[in-house]
């Protein structure tokens, strides 16, 4: 098939034996479903799940300058940020538009950050973060290829993780930190992080030692999750996807993401006066959550109307598996984002109404 | 492998028809709904709808995407499936015993361009 000019992870194996169906994404051929995305979706709202996330790139950025330097290229604040702290984020280009969506890890070593960033961007990211690295005294290494990685996610990861991978530290950490710890000889670094609006982990390891914790977990009743519910999870939870709620055309405003884009806080980072010229404009569109009333299923690309005049896209949609609802989120134009501000969805020949809401379908439920 | 029924004729997107007098009745394959995975939304067209052979007519959606579904012969719409309104998982359980529109064929020879059974297993093995 044509799947074999892509990459596979360490995992690939395991995923084929367990009957997964699989597809390429991000440069890897990659498990969307093993049984089937609702049963997975449920798994992890309910009990426990895990995914394979070793396609995710791993960037370091080490030396005298790695502060100074990951506050240039990165839109969140790391300054005075403590060892074992984690921060999401974007970088940007100068005209604010999103190179990519990332989160930072501060190192326990002095003057060391991880940064893990979307498969699909990894490349691109390594380039543009050396690309603006003159003039720091800093050293960057993609060590994407080093690392593979596991998401443990669910209300029952945290037993998981204490009583069947016997890690107590991890198991006590709380919400956006890590810790490194050891397993049976394996170093592993562990976060309470996750892509799905429950509680869980994030865990990275060598290819050998991220094998050996998938085999435990799937031995004591931890779901196979793929990629399909991935997305159904992450879409619920209101968190966006690069290439959907964020691209090289989208700022992090747009993306109704400013929080996370320190233009106050900091001084200067790439792509901050873009922003700040952003703002002081108004927003010309923005992502907002639409509601449909029929149980027609909005898709990434339809267009959202009012009046038959077409006012926007949907950027992500689903019949939500959570609430049984149909919801997207979309990017419209400024005027039809208020809450309650009826528009239409054309959903191939008919045009359905819908009702803009907010953008999160489903109460997450971190451990904070 | 995705059964088939004989008698039946079927089309390259994977809808089958079976004629009764003038009237096509119009629905998915096994193999389709196999492919397609849990049905959670059937889009029908509206009863007098006139549609041309190949044209689009409504979709099966299942979580993940939307499939088009094309109609295999000319006609007008003369009835819809409204149970799958409420139970698209029908054509999950059976999709033979499930049609989803019946059309008055306008041009019976369209029929015959469709293929039997055995060609299309053909098609499918292919896939």
């Amino acid at each position: 098939m044509e799947n074999e000019e892509f990459l596979r992870t360490a995992l690939y194996d395991r995923h084929v034996a367990l009957g997964a169906q699989m597809s390429p994404f991000g440069g890897f051929v990659m498990p969307i479903q093993y049984s089937s995305i609702t049963d997975e979706h449920n798994a992890v709202r309910k009990a426990a799940g895990m995914f394979d996330v070793s396609h995710m790139g791993e960037i370091t950025v080490t030396g005298p300058d790695a502060e100074k330097f990951v506050n240039h290229i990165f839109t969140n604040d790391v300054s005075g940020m403590p060892c074992g702290g984690i921060l999401y984020g974007m970088m940007l280009y100068p005209d604010g538009g999103t190179v990519d969506d990332l989160l930072v890890y501060r190192e326990f070593a002095p003057d060391s950050y991880f940064l893990v960033v979307n498969a699909s961007n990894a490349g691109k990211d390594y380039e543009w973060i050396c690309a603006n690295a003159e003039g720091y005294d800093v050293e960057v290494r993609n060590c994407s290829d080093s690392w593979s990685e596991i998401a443990l996610q669910g209300p029952l990861a945290e037993k998981f993780m204490s009583e069947v991978l016997c890690l107590p530290s991890a198991a006590a950490l709380s919400f956006y930190t890590f810790c490194d710890c050891t397993r049976n000889g394996d170093n592993l670094k562990v976060s309470r992080t996750g892509y799905t609006g429950e509680d869980g982990f994030e865990l990275y390891g060598t290819h050998d030692a991220i094998c050996r914790i998938w085999d435990v977990l799937l031995e004591s009743g931890v779901a196979p999750c793929g990629l399909g519910c991935r997305d159904t999870l992450r879409f619920e939870a209101g968190l966006p996807l690069y290439g959907h709620e964020l691209s090289e055309t989208i700022t992090p405003l747009e993306a109704g993401l400013g929080m996370f884009a320190k233009v106050d806080a900091k001084e200067e980072f790439i792509g901050r006066s873009a922003l700040i010229a952003q703002k002081e404009a108004g927003l010309s569109r923005r992502i907002v959550g639409i509601e449909l009333h029929d149980k027609a299923i909005p898709r990434a690309g339809y267009p959202v109307e009012s009046g038959g005049v077409k006012i926007g896209e949907v950027t992500t949609g689903y019949r939500s598996i959570s609430t049984d609802r149909s919801v997207c989120v979309a990017m419209v134009e400024k005027e039809y984002t208020a809450l309650g501000t009826p528009v239409e969805i054309r959903i191939r020949k008919k045009v359905f109404p819908g009702t803009v809401c907010k953008k999160r379908f489903y109460a997450t439920n971190y451990k904070k | 492998m995705a059964k088939t029924i004989e008698g039946l004729r079927y089309s390259e997107s994977h809808e089958w028809v079976k004629v009764e007098g003038n009237i096509a009745v119009i629905g998915i394959t096994d193999f389709a709904q196999k492919a397609m995975g849990a049905i959670s939304y059937v889009d029908m067209p509206d009863v007098d709808d006139e549609l041309s052979c190949g044209e689009e007519f409504g979709a099966v959606e299942s979580v993940k995407a939307a499939s088009d579904l094309y109609s295999p012969v000319s006609g007008v719409v003369v009835e819809v499936n409204e149970e799958l309104c409420d139970a698209p998982e029908l054509l999950n359980s059976d999709a033979f015993g499930n049609w989803i529109i019946k059309v008055e064929i306008s041009d019976p020879s369209e029929v015959e361009e469709l293929m039997d059974a055995a060609a299309y297993i053909e098609l499918c093995n292919k896939a």
